[in-house]
């Protein structure tokens, strides 16, 4: 279940009181307002950020027009989402590029705030878009903590630049040369992490941002952070003047206080969230989005963004076609399902399409990806000739195929019949001619 | 530097915080409405959450009436009384052999928190083993065995992305064959919404049951001081998976006053049993609820 779905349902629960009703009094609208109040408080947004919005809504919502008018839920609801994106800063904000390369990307945060991992994210997501970034180890304090980077520079399949636990300045500067040397275009530099009241260390990386002028200046915060979040990121904007925050750990089920609160109190726009475990699992923060999802509307727009980025354009021709033929075998069943896990945690992405979030708990959204795992390893015990016809799978095969990948003759029965009914369900999709773009069998 | 001075050390930026918005409270000032609204509005933005701040006004509000308490000074130590009282709990003392299974979800300091325990233990004279069950995130055994070096306590890792059941399974054993005192268990930080990840908790979990009936088993969370209410959910999730014993309050020298223990008594019913004030390998303390709360004010 992803973020927000708490504070989504409790919304969704307020606002469904007073729908069905043709016209709202200032007392009804005043009792939801109360009610949002706890809800946001129960979020861990911030208490001041909180009474602004509940004052700013209460002023627009009980007008005339608006209480008397057509739809006065839907009316109201229209408020709280405008208010909602403006708290979280309008539009979305790009990350700074030097015109001169290097552009030095800056990360800092308190401890175990997720800023190694969030330096591998970066580093993956800018090499997509065509970059060739260089991870620079400046946590010099916490045991370990540039092997932790390394493996991450592994996984993510860029360079890490360390020297061990010498003063930060000199690893920048050496990490400058080299990265001139091999042509690397981007530095992120991965700090310690640190509290925003120790003046030491306050003053070593504000040294770093003396000598180096890095372009992006990064605060990582922890998305389950609470009402303290915007005391740590208004001391970090104060020493750091820091350009921009990156949210972390969005994926559990943090109700984001932090995600409406730091940008009203220090104006810095919140630019990227970490959404998984995985290297990819980065996502481009956008206030209109986000307040889509708190308001249990859903995200249609990242979906197919991610759609996109999982499958390409001549992929998707090709399994539309083979759809409408007829000829989608258990093979491109097996290809679907690698796909699908690219585009990320799956309870997450049934939380972005409209009318699901907010309404389903998490017991029924998690999706078991031991179950696919399953599934994969069944198909690739199977003979190409049984992926492609699988109707000469009999008993006999069936036993083969439970040995090979280890499951039960009921664990492939289960799965035939899936696939069948999968294929059924694309014949009738493709005959009414809904297929445009991607759709998913599953 | 002695126990006590360590903890009000660790606790001087929490209480900076906390205690201005307090003294400016019962300063000179009547006990109105306008005050309840100061309060509450203190106690949430202290991360108390809703129903625990409701709980405790409520109580305090009554107290108040039925005692005829008209002076700030008198409502100042009745506030402090019911907010020990609701975080106070008697806890069983260790007996030995010890395991400690240390959790929580991603960065919040249980390796950490396993390498000062190993301490702790130590100097008691106690002999301890760490487990490296954690073999998921990059490098963190390599983290764990800087802990063990400094508290000179033995490690049993296995390699990265191995079973971390079997790591538990190989480190009983290890402790059974030498007659350790004392097994601290670091595992990886896991959401409490990832489902297989919790199973797999659940799995290490059953191993010690299995493999070490006999010894006492301890199953503690390890809560950043900083988390707001998103604690509740942690504190459920990982209970109903494994049973928690007891919290450990990390980070708790930075400004945030950990007033999320309070939502998490109030509403769970689990013990704070120890609290991380400090990056030092003696930055861990046994809580003690009525030092807390004096320190606090």
């Amino acid at each position: 279940m992803g973020a927000f779905s708490g504070l989504s349902e409790k919304l969704n629960h307020i606002f469904s009181k007073l729908k069905n009703k043709g016209k709202l009094t200032e007392l009804e609208v005043k009792q939801a307002m109360r009610e949002v109040r706890i809800a946001l408080l129960e979020a861990d947004v911030n208490l001041t950020v909180v009474k602004e919005f509940i004052n700013n809504v209460s002023q627009k919502a009980v007008g005339d027009d608006i209480l008397k008018g057509l739809n006065p839920t839907q009316q109201v609801i229209k408020v709280v989402n405008e208010e909602l994106i403006r708290i979280m800063g309008g539009t979305h904000s790009k990350i700074n590029i030097a015109d001169k390369p290097p552009t030095i990307i800056l990360m800092c945060g308190l401890q175990g705030s997720g800023k190694t991992t969030m330096c591998g994210k970066l580093a993956v997501m800018l090499r997509k878009q065509g970059k060739n970034p260089l991870l620079v180890a400046c946590d010099i304090y916490r045991p370990a903590a540039i092997k932790q980077l390394q493996v991450v520079g592994k996984n993510a399949n860029v360079p890490v630049f360390e020297k061990g636990q010498i003063n930060p300045q000199k690893i920048v500067k050496e990490a400058l040369k080299e990265a001139e040397h091999n042509g690397n275009d981007v530095l992120i530099v991965d700090t310690a992490g640190r509290l925003h009241i120790d003046e030491e260390l306050m003053d070593e990386i504000k040294g770093l941002k003396k000598s180096f002028n890095p372009s992006e200046i990064l605060l990582v915060v922890d998305a389950m952070t609470g009402q303290d979040a915007v005391n740590v990121a208004s001391k970090f904007n104060e020493v750091m003047d820091v350009t921009g925050v990156v949210l972390t750990k969005l994926d559990g089920d943090t109700r984001g206080g932090a995600a409406l609160s730091i940008r009203a109190v220090t104006g810095k726009p919140i630019k990227f969230c970490g959404v998984g475990e995985k290297l990819s699992d980065i996502e481009i923060f956008y206030p209109d989005r986000m307040a889509s999802r708190i308001l249990g509307m859903g995200d249609v727009l990242t979906l197919i963004e991610k759609a996109q980025a999982a499958f390409s354009e001549e992929e998707a021709l090709e399994m539309q076609k083979k759809m409408k033929n007829n000829s989608f075998t258990l093979e491109d069943y097996l290809v679907q399902m690698d796909k699908m896990k690219n585009m990320g945690d799956m309870s997450q992405m049934l939380s972005m399409i409209p009318g699901l979030a907010g309404k389903l708990n998490g017991k029924n959204m998690e999706v078991d990806e031991t179950k696919i795992a399953k599934s994969k390893a069944i198909i690739q015990s199977m003979t190409p000739k049984e992926r492609q016809n699988p109707d000469i799978i009999k008993s006999s095969q069936k036993k083969r195929i439970a040995a090979g990948s280890g499951t039960t003759v009921q664990d492939i029965n289960s799965l035939l019949k899936q696939f069948s009914q999968t294929q059924e369900m694309m014949q009738k999709m493709t005959k009414r001619g809904g297929m445009r773009g991607m759709r998913f069998p599953f | 530097m002695g126990f006590l001075e360590k903890l009000i050390a660790g606790l001087k930026r929490t209480k900076e915080a906390f205690s201005k918005k307090m003294y400016q409270l019962f300063t000179g000032r009547e006990l109105d409405d306008e005050f309840y609204e100061d309060l509450e509005n203190t106690l949430i933005s202290s991360d108390l959450g809703v129903e625990a701040t409701e709980q405790i006004l409520e109580e305090f509000k009554d107290e108040c009436y039925k005692r005829k308490i008209k002076k700030p000074e008198d409502a100042k130590q009745l506030l402090k009384n019911i907010m020990i009282d609701a975080i106070n709990y008697d806890i069983q003392e260790y007996s030995y052999p010890l395991v400690i299974l240390v959790a929580g979800v991603n960065g919040v300091g249980k390796t950490t928190a396993v390498g000062k325990l190993a301490k702790y233990f130590v100097n008691k004279g106690k002999s301890v083993v760490v487990a490296a069950a954690d073999t998921f995130r990059a490098a963190a055994s390599e983290q764990l065995e800087v802990w063990a070096e400094r508290a000179k306590v033995r490690i049993i890792k296995h390699e990265e992305g191995s079973d971390p059941a079997a790591v538990v399974f190989d480190a009983i054993k290890s402790v059974k064959a030498k007659g350790t005192d004392v097994l601290l268990i670091d595992t990886a930080g896991r959401l409490q919404n990832k489902k297989n990840l919790m199973n797999e908790l659940g799995k290490i979990n059953k191993v010690v049951g299995r493999e070490f009936p006999e010894c006492d088993y301890r199953t503690y969370i390890v809560i950043d001081a900083t988390t707001g209410q998103n604690a509740l959910s942690q504190v459920e999730a990982f209970d109903e998976i494994i049973d928690m014993d007891g919290i450990i309050l990390n980070k708790l020298d930075g400004t945030a006053k950990g007033g999320v223990v309070f939502a998490i008594s109030v509403e769970k019913e689990l013990p704070v049993c120890f609290i991380g004030v400090g990056e030092g390998i003696d930055d861990l303390l046994e809580f003690d609820a009525k030092f807390f709360i004096e320190e606090l004010f």
